[in-house]
């Protein structure tokens, strides 16, 4: 970067040595020819105004002969000097001005600009490489939070992107590649706030280089990876990058989960869902019977892994079966887009359908044709465009699967909230009636929206009252935690999920334990239980009145009134 | 034989010699300090200060510093004449003339250095 600093000042060189020769000479002869002055006594032009005078005739402003009117002589130097002195000066500045805004040039300003503020970061910060769809969901994500991100992509349009986007949260960005090194450097890999790199670039190597980079250079920190193949994942896995999510995979899973327990897969879409959004409705994929896939490349092959391993009888349909490669069951050549394929197939006696190419027209197109054959198919699309957001609605899928959209939440979930990351996994070791009754549980307290999802940490700074309250020795129960600060009578509109504490985890605990310091709460519950469950835990007047029942004197001299009346 | 070398050398030590010849003399004596060898020490000052432009090297960092320094001083004594000569009007007495020479003194001190560096640097090359 720095060379390109001294290669301008190279470049410099030629057009203001030309500039300092061209006004020595003009200003030399200005001097050195006698001039009259208005009573005809012969005099001298000094430097001072002979510099003054070149410097306003190169410019081309021209104020006139001064200081007194010249002479023949001095006027033939003049117009000799007008045009070597324009010239030259048009060329100089014109080429320092060029120079200036050359593009090189103002790149190293900018990467200059960009690791300043870098360096003068003084919150803790994820490095998101790649601004695609996905690192755009991610980066919205973290910043509602109010976590703060670093971004880098390869294109320039990206990051200006970004700077138009009202986010809420100041994110920098920086253009260039991520698979250099110096490039991650300057987007403060090394800082010591830099709490995890995540890599979305849409290709593999790019973030395997990523991934190994940031291992490298700062261990300490967490490694989040996109990948699309299994080898790039158990490469990644080997140098020990500590979250790597596939999209495919992860959508397999959650069609499984659905398939053998749909209330669980509904308990972790609703958790995952973010309060703003409308809760959904369950799916119940179809258990027994035949699924039709269309498309066996990555996505294919894992939902084909996943329907096999529950049993089912599954047919797949495929166009390249030499880059794919063919299943060891039935397949059928073809697209899938075609009436005769899909009869090969059988769609007709068919329960489950995934369309599953890479193209989002050809999906529709299989999922319109398949309908008109069997009216009653349970459908799974893959999308592969956020921006056909309006045609997929319209075509009605029961499940759709978008990659961006289900890395962006994992991640979302993965840094934002931990515990969360924990819980879902958890559950997924219970039955799945006991998911069943959380859902009830859940549906009876929120109307339509999501559930908000929340951590409390009982620590001094997050609940000041309840730590202090604890610490002078009296208990407070969880049911007590839970009570509406502002009538003692009603409960707050919320589930506790888990406890941790001393790293032992409890599944929906029992509102009557009491809370310890240190002790981290997962609740779940409406948006207003979580403003006033705020209210209690920093609050000590109002988290005694929740205790007593009495409100307590706020200020000195109520206190002090207070204090004679019950003497 | 470099050209530039050449040319680089020959402004380096012309801006030593003119600032020499500009600053010997009495020191308060208006005679003995032509303003026009001022102005071909600042002009000859400038051109080797813009050679010295875009060098990488530690040697050519300090070559560029010593060159500012000269160009700083020159320039607060151009400053100075034009001052007492045009605004205060009170011409080149001893006081002044005293206090123009010795501004080119320090240049001069500051070209020595870039001469002395630009020897040590010509004696280390040994090609």
């Amino acid at each position: 970067m720095d060379n390109i600093i001294f290669l301008i000042f190279r470049r410099m060189r030629a057009p203001l040595l030309a500039l300092i020769l061209v006004y020595s000479i003009a200003i030399l002869g200005m001097v050195l020819i006698p001039g009259r002055d208005a009573d005809g006594n012969v005099w001298h032009m000094d430097f001072f105004h002979a510099f003054y005078f070149v410097s306003f005739m190169a410019s081309t402003i021209g104020f006139g002969e001064i200081p007194h009117a010249f002479t023949a002589a001095q006027r033939l130097w003049v117009s000799f000097s007008i045009f070597f002195t324009v010239v030259v000066w048009l060329y100089s500045i014109g080429t320092v001005l060029a120079l200036l805004k050359d593009e090189t040039f103002q790149r190293a300003l900018t990467e200059r600009r960009f690791a300043r503020k870098i360096r003068h970061l003084r919150e803790a910060f994820y490095l998101v490489c790649g601004y695609g769809q996905t690192g755009e969901a991610l980066v919205r994500s973290l910043t509602e939070r109010n976590q703060h991100a670093v971004v880098i992509d390869i294109l320039d349009e990206r990051v200006n992107i970004l700077q138009l986007e009202n986010l809420r949260e100041y994110v920098p960005g920086l253009c260039g590649d991520a698979r250099l090194p110096a490039h991650l450097l300057e987007a403060g890999l090394n800082h010591p706030l830099c709490e995890g790199v995540v890599a979305l670039t849409n290709s593999n190597e790019a973030n395997l280089k990523i991934a190994i980079t940031a291992k490298l250079l700062h261990p300490e920190i967490e490694v989040i990876c996109r990948a699309d193949s299994h080898d790039i994942e158990a490469n990644m896995a080997s140098f020990g990058t500590d979250h790597i999510i596939d999209p495919f995979d992860t959508f397999a899973l959650h069609l499984a989960t659905a398939i053998q327990a749909p209330c669980l897969s509904l308990l972790q879409d609703w958790l995952s869902l973010g309060h703003s959004n409308l809760l959904k409705d369950p799916v119940y994929p179809p258990s027994k019977g035949l699924w039709v896939i269309c498309g066996f490349g990555r996505f294919g092959k894992a939902v084909y892994e996943k329907l096999r391993r529950e049993g089912l009888e599954v047919v797949v349909v495929e166009a390249n079966p030499d880059t794919t490669g063919i299943p060891s069951t039935a397949f059928v050549l073809g697209r899938g887009t075609e009436a005769e394929t899909l009869s090969q197939a059988n769609i007709e006696r068919a329960v489950g359908l995934v369309a599953g190419t890479d193209n989002d027209a050809n999906n529709l197109s299989i999922i319109m044709t398949a309908r008109e054959l069997n009216p009653d198919l349970f459908v799974i699309l893959r999308q592969n465009r956020k921006d056909n957001d309006p045609v997929i609605e319209a075509v009605g899928a029961d499940m759709v699967m978008l990659p961006s959209q289900i890395i962006a939440n994992q991640i979302r979930v993965l840094l934002g909230a931990p515990l969360q990351h924990q819980f879902v996994k958890l559950v997924l070791h219970q039955e799945d009636e006991w998911a069943c009754e959380l859902i009830s549980r859940i549906s009876a307290l929120v109307n339509h929206h999501a559930p908000e999802v929340w951590e409390v940490a009982f620590t001094e700074q997050d609940s000041h009252a309840v730590c202090a309250h604890v610490k002078s020795g009296k208990s407070l129960t969880l049911a007590q935690l839970m009570t509406d600060p502002r009538d003692r009578q009603r409960e707050l509109p919320c589930i506790p999920l888990m406890l941790l504490r001393h790293n032992e985890r409890t599944l929906l605990p029992d509102p009557g334990i009491s809370v310890q310091k240190d002790d981290h709460l997962l609740f779940c519950g409406s948006h207003q239980g979580r403003d006033r469950m705020e209210w209690t835990l920093q609050n000590e007047n109002a988290l005694s009145y929740i205790l007593t029942g009495e409100t307590r004197p706020e200020g000195w001299i109520w206190r002090q009134f207070s204090k004679k009346g019950t003497r | 034989m470099n050209p530039e070398k050449v040319l680089f050398g020959f402004f380096i030590v012309l801006a030593l010699t003119l600032n020499f010849g500009f600053f010997v003399g009495e020191l308060d004596n208006p005679e003995h300090h032509h303003v026009y060898e001022l102005f071909a020490v600042i002009v000859v000052n400038l051109v080797a200060t813009v050679l010295k432009f875009g060098d990488r090297t530690q040697m050519g960092a300090v070559l560029l510093a010593t060159s500012l320094v000269a160009m700083l001083q020159l320039f607060a004594a151009a400053l100075v004449w034009t001052v007492v000569e045009h605004i205060t009007g009170t011409g080149m007495t001893p006081a002044a003339t005293a206090s123009v020479v010795s501004l080119s003194g320090g240049a001069m001190l500051a070209n020595v250095i870039s001469v002395v560096l630009l020897i040590i640097e010509t004696v280390m090359l040994r090609r």
